[in-house]
């Protein structure tokens, strides 16, 4: 009744090619950024914003970047946290080697470097498939591991490995309060997320769909393999690389390679595949399923005013998540991008379905 | 999937988004909060429960006997980080601002997570105790205002370490030519010691050996054959949860003499060497001066709390070495609010007023007696230089079924350390633009 395109006519190409054809959906993507960007920040608390949300915005854009990787290209990556990881390390050097270096651009120069790694990476995708390839990214995952845990050049001969971020600030502003650091967050995820969308609805993005789906007829008609492959790594990596080093500097602050270990990688790859391969809002949604779920599942006892000791609650914890990861997938394996795909198109006709 | 399965499904999204951004409940006036953040859970929680137990149950303890710090009473509430960074500075967000003044003092048990809250604790005024444990150079308070390493740091431990060994050679010369190595989580925790080794090392002219071991520690099997193939004189053991356990069955496995092995304080409990047994007999390991034991304070404990059954864990749990580690943290918290009431006024303290506290804490015999852990921990000072207080430790040896305690206590070589602890500092806050404090014209304790 509501949500209905009737008497929306699409009188040019422009207007025919836009990311959202419906009008609904126009006015629902703005009021959802107004929200994000006004009424959240507005209203809510330091710990929703600070500890719940950055997180949660960040690892949205990195699984975004393996989203592009693995859900528009379909090279399963297991390297995903190394790239994050090569991504905060660049972002370490560029700030302190090189003083007065403006973050925004060490953020792109430090994705920049993750695209190179990535594409040197993504070299054995043009000769080994599926689940061998992601043997061979792991190998990236190992790689990142050892290298920023043992050359001491890396982390400024940090005496126990740990480095610090430097102090943070854009354009004379200091991202130091959780309003700015969510409000940094959600602007790069934004024109990060923009720009994904755009790239797929392209000749690039039909590339890599064309390879994803069968590499062979791709090639038949004309598309590189090669190219196709390697442009998805290189993507795929720069933007990991940025959410790397946001992960870093705006959320951790202070950290060590373990935080880049291959459970990050293993979690972003949950991500994408709970949210919805080949989707940006699958991506957000998988971000908040494993980012929120388990917090809240912690917290859950607490709320309901129950007395459990603290072992009990994280083993309920992970009980619980472990179920539902069944239950969704069970239900629905295309995962929640998909669900709300489902409920926009059962809109459509609501209230009279044919 | 129908449509009002998909509402119902976003219904409950948005109350998930509701439930969790709920502001925590607000406590009475009369109320000091401690966040108690642990590890129950994962590859570290056989060693983090005991430290957990003792920390919750000397709060209870104090609750029960004195009804709390001057009038005040003591609330708290746990946080299961399971040893991870991210989960920690959740935790820590999530619990800084319960209370009617906020989080007291943080304490995680964690050198990851003490590195990320050190940039953190100052910005919310939230002192940071790590005792035995966190960044080494955080003992010099002028540059770190915050961080408490009380009792002891990775530096004073690998010193106190490496004078046991020299002790044992018959001087410092005899150790020319010989090779000692370190064995150690590959984390900050386990690097901590090697900036002090590799000083070491070049003044007594060792070879110094690094064996990192992954997380969490149970494939050691490279790391030991390095062992086999390098035979250090020494072995140096930094490990921590299961890697201990592990560390020494490869160490028995490689028959490489138990009675050369050296472990640091947190490799020197009960779950470190109970599956091992008989066959670790002869390993030596620090402690932070006390090991195992019964006192007056764990008396109280036992009286007060476990036989109302309000214990947080087992009763026959109370006195190992990792739960008294436990309560000796909570009681240096519970000294710092102590301290500070006695200069700002018998109410509850905020983190800016405990910091005081902490920094004008003066354990003194006397303060030790009533505390009921005299003949445990030895006196402590801190001052705005030294945030450390006392750098004791003694060292033990598992004789196959129990801890024996040597009666020789050792201090930490100041000579060494200060400069080491100055230099790394400096470096900090060159690099965090941190202006100096002139501790000369700060408020100082009137004793």
């Amino acid at each position: 009744m509501f949500y209905r395109e009737n008497g929306q006519f699409k009188t040019s190409y422009a207007s025919d090619a836009q990311i959202f054809p419906i009008r609904q959906d126009r006015w629902f993507m703005l009021a959802l950024l107004l929200v994000a960007f006004v009424g959240v920040p507005l209203a809510g608390s330091d710990y929703l914003l600070r500890a719940l949300l950055v997180p949660f915005l960040i690892l949205a854009l990195a699984a975004l970047g393996l989203n592009v990787l693995v859900g528009w290209c379909g090279q399963i990556s297991l390297g995903t946290g190394a790239f994050m990881a090569v991504g905060a390390y660049a972002a370490f050097n560029l700030m302190t080697r090189l003083p007065g270096m403006p973050l925004l651009l060490a953020l792109l120069l430090a994705g920049l470097v993750a695209a190179v790694v990535g594409l040197v990476f993504g070299l054995p995708s043009l000769r080994i498939r599926g689940l061998y390839l992601a043997v061979a990214t792991l190998a990236a995952q190992f790689f990142a591991d050892w290298v920023f845990a043992h050359v001491p050049w890396l982390t400024h001969d940090a005496a126990s490995g740990s480095v610090t971020a430097p102090r943070l600030q854009v354009l004379g502003l200091a991202i130091d309060s959780p309003v700015r650091k969510y409000l940094f967050c959600l602007a790069i995820l934004c024109v990060i997320a923009l720009l994904v969308k755009n790239l797929v609805r392209g000749r690039k993005g039909r590339e890599w769909m064309a390879t994803r789906d069968m590499d062979v007829a791709a090639s038949v008609i004309g598309i590189s393999p090669v190219r196709a492959k390697l442009s998805a790594f290189a993507v795929s990596s720069f933007i990991t690389g940025i959410a790397g080093a946001l992960w870093a500097f705006v959320h951790l602050g202070s950290w060590e390679p373990a935080a880049f270990n291959i459970d990050l990688s293993l979690k972003l790859l949950f991500m994408i595949i709970i949210g919805g391969l080949g989707t940006v809002m699958g991506s957000l949604f998988g971000a908040a399923f494993i980012v929120l779920l388990p917090i809240f599942l912690n917290r859950l006892p607490g709320l309901l005013g129950l007395q459990v000791s603290t072992s009990l609650v994280s083993h309920l914890e992970f009980m619980t998540f472990g179920v539902l990861i069944v239950l969704f997938l069970i239900a629905e394996p295309h995962g929640m991008a998909r669900l709300w795909m489902t409920a926009k198109n059962k809109l459509r006709l609501w209230p009279f379905p044919h | 999937m129908n449509l009002r399965n998909a509402l119902l499904g976003m219904t409950v999204a948005v109350m998930l988004v509701g439930a969790l951004a709920a502001p925590a409940v607000q406590a009475a006036d009369k109320e000091q909060f401690f966040p108690v953040l642990v590890y129950r859970t994962g590859p570290y929680g056989p060693n983090g429960v005991p430290w957990a137990n003792g920390y919750v149950d000397y709060l209870k303890m104090i609750n029960a006997r004195d009804g709390g710090v001057g009038g005040v009473k003591l609330t708290w509430e746990e946080c299961e980080t399971a040893y991870a960074t991210d989960r920690g500075v959740e935790c820590y967000e999530r619990l800084k601002g319960k209370g009617p003044t906020g989080a007291t003092v943080v304490q995680p048990l964690s050198t990851g997570v003490t590195f990320a809250l050190t940039e953190k604790a100052p910005k919310d005024k939230i002192p940071l105790i790590t005792a035995g444990y966190g960044r080494s150079e955080s003992a010099d308070g002028a540059v770190f205002k915050w961080n408490f390493p009380m009792l002891g740091t990775y530096w004073t431990a690998a010193d106190i370490i490496m004078q046991t060994i020299i002790k044992r050679e018959g001087g410092a010369d005899k150790l020319k030519g010989k090779t000692i190595a370190l064995v150690y989580h590959d984390s900050p925790y386990g690097k901590e010691p090697i900036a002090m080794l590799e000083m070491r090392a070049k003044l007594h002219g060792f070879k110094f050996v690094k064996l990192p071991v992954t997380h969490p520690g149970v494939e050691q099997k490279a790391t030991w054959l390095q062992v086999r193939r390098e035979r250090p004189d020494y072995v140096l053991l930094w490990g921590w949860g299961v890697m201990n356990a592990t560390a020494l069955k490869e160490a028995v496995a490689t028959a490489y003499p138990l009675d050369r092995m050296y472990g640091v304080w947190w490799s020197g409990a009960e779950p470190d060497v109970k599956d091992v047994g008989t066959a670790a007999k002869g390993y030596n390991a620090l402690a932070m001066q006390y090991g195992a034991g019964i006192g007056k304070v764990q008396q109280d404990i036992l009286k007060y709390v476990y036989d109302r059954n309000q214990g947080t864990g087992a009763r026959e749990l109370v006195g190992q070495v990792l739960y008294n580690r436990g309560l000796y943290s909570a009681m240096l918290a519970v000294e710092g609010v102590r301290r500070a009431q006695e200069q700002y006024g018998k109410k509850p303290m905020t983190g800016e007023q405990v910091r005081w506290g902490l920094e004008n804490l003066n354990l003194n015999d006397a303060a030790l007696k009533r505390l009921g852990i005299e003949g445990q921990l030895r006196p402590l000072r801190t001052t705005c230089e030294d945030h450390m207080g006392s750098s004791w430790a003694r060292l033990q040896t598992w004789d196959g079924s129990k801890w024996v305690m040597q009666d020789i206590w050792y201090e930490a070589d100041m000579q060494i350390i200060k400069p080491m602890v100055r230099d790394a500092a400096t470096k900090y806050a060159k690099e965090h633009n941190i202006p100096a404090r002139d501790c000369a014209k700060e408020m100082t304790s009137g004793s």
